[in-house]
């Protein structure tokens, strides 16, 4: 029963993460997600160092090249597929999205609103002028 | 046993009526005799080593994914926080940034070669895929010590402002993670050399694959945040 868990084509219904459905177009998918992911990276250089897009506009631009690179790796790197056998992955990652969307939205925004409500030492120095 | 042996022809039944979620499937939730009825949640069995080391180490990749997340927000808390010292702006050099970008995405790219090479059983290719792997992650983390040391040496060093300390602890944490990942590349050379492709170094070989892809992916996340956003401010 060892020996029979041990072979890769014992899993019907379940892929590990990092797996690659057929071996044989394996090199094909890395070398669209090296294009892909490149062009990304290239767009993102080239948008925080040139002034082609509307200033206001840059950051939003960023953050959406950044996620968009990040699903390019997810899909063609770690081979993570919304394919019945990947269910239990893409459910962990959702979990894992969930909680650092939460953290860094999170933190910012209370941060955020902590700073409007607190003064600065400065500002009360000021206040008692 | 004799399960095994129907396997085949069970193969070619399936490919032929195309129900990939199961949705014909005789029998009900809990009646999981017959394999084709399992659902890869339970129903058939435990799944392979493979499948159950590589979901494990899945999830600590996620969990050390929400451990950045932590550094992230603190590093966007305090980013405006300089204490009159240096900025992001006079900092950073998007330049040396770029090429270690290149240099950690090729590496991801070899290192997904490695293990298309290794699946396969061809020692030479795996064994270069790795080492230029190795020499690209080597390069990348020399220049970002490098980077750091020029930081220190002017004064911009982690105890300046709340700023440069999310800053290196934030970078320098990615920094550390690639550093490892180097130590287990070594050592994973080290092992398919000595003891070939055994099931056993399939399974590390693949939990290296996926460590080193979602390191490349927080640091899409780190040089968007911190150096593209930082520099643009």
């Amino acid at each position: 029963m060892s020996n029979a868990a041990e072979s890769p084509d014992e899993d019907w219904d379940d892929s590990a993460p990092g797996e690659g459905q057929e071996a044989g177009s394996g090199v094909r998918t890395y070398v669209i997600g090296l294009a892909l992911a490149s062009l990304l990276t290239v767009a993102s250089f080239g948008v925080g160092a040139t002034h082609f897009l509307w200033a206001p506009a840059v950051p939003v631009a960023l953050v959406v090249l950044a996620i968009a690179q990040m699903g390019i790796h997810l899909v063609f790197f770690l081979h993570v597929t919304t394919g019945p056998d990947n269910t239990n992955n893409v459910v962990a990652l959702a979990f894992g999205v969930m909680v650092v969307v939460l953290v860094i939205l999170g933190s910012i925004w209370i941060m955020g609103h902590l700073q409007h409500a607190l003064m600065t030492p400065e500002q009360m120095m000021r206040m008692q002028r | 046993m004799s399960d095994a042996a129907a396997r085949p022809s069970d193969l070619s039944a399936q490919s032929q009526t195309h129900d990939p979620y199961r949705l014909g499937r005789r029998g009900g939730q809990g009646g999981g005799s017959d394999r084709r009825d399992a659902t890869g949640r339970g129903e058939g069995g435990p799944a392979s080593k493979r499948v159950t080391v590589a979901y494990g180490f899945w999830i600590f990749l996620l969990s050390d994914i929400v451990m950045f997340s932590g550094f992230f927000a603190a590093y966007a808390v305090l980013a405006g926080q300089t204490a009159g010292g240096p900025t992001g702006r006079e900092l950073f050099e998007v330049r040396r940034v770029a090429i270690e970008t290149a240099c950690l995405l090729a590496s991801s790219f070899t290192c997904g070669m490695g293990s298309v090479a290794a699946a396969r059983r061809n020692m030479a290719w795996t064994q270069i895929s790795l080492l230029v792997t190795g020499l690209l992650g080597f390069l990348f983390i020399v220049m970002e010590v490098q980077e750091f040391a020029t930081m220190i040496g002017e004064g911009a060093g982690p105890q300046r402002s709340a700023f440069l300390s999310g800053f290196f602890a934030l970078v320098g944490c990615h920094g550390l993670h690639v550093s490892v990942g180097l130590l287990w590349l070594g050592t994973m050379m080290a092992q398919i050399w000595v003891k070939g492709f055994t099931p056993p170094i399939q399974r590390r070989l693949l939990c290296f694959n996926l460590f080193w892809h979602a390191l490349d992916i927080i640091w899409v996340a780190l040089f968007t945040i911190v150096y593209l956003l930082g520099a643009g401010q």
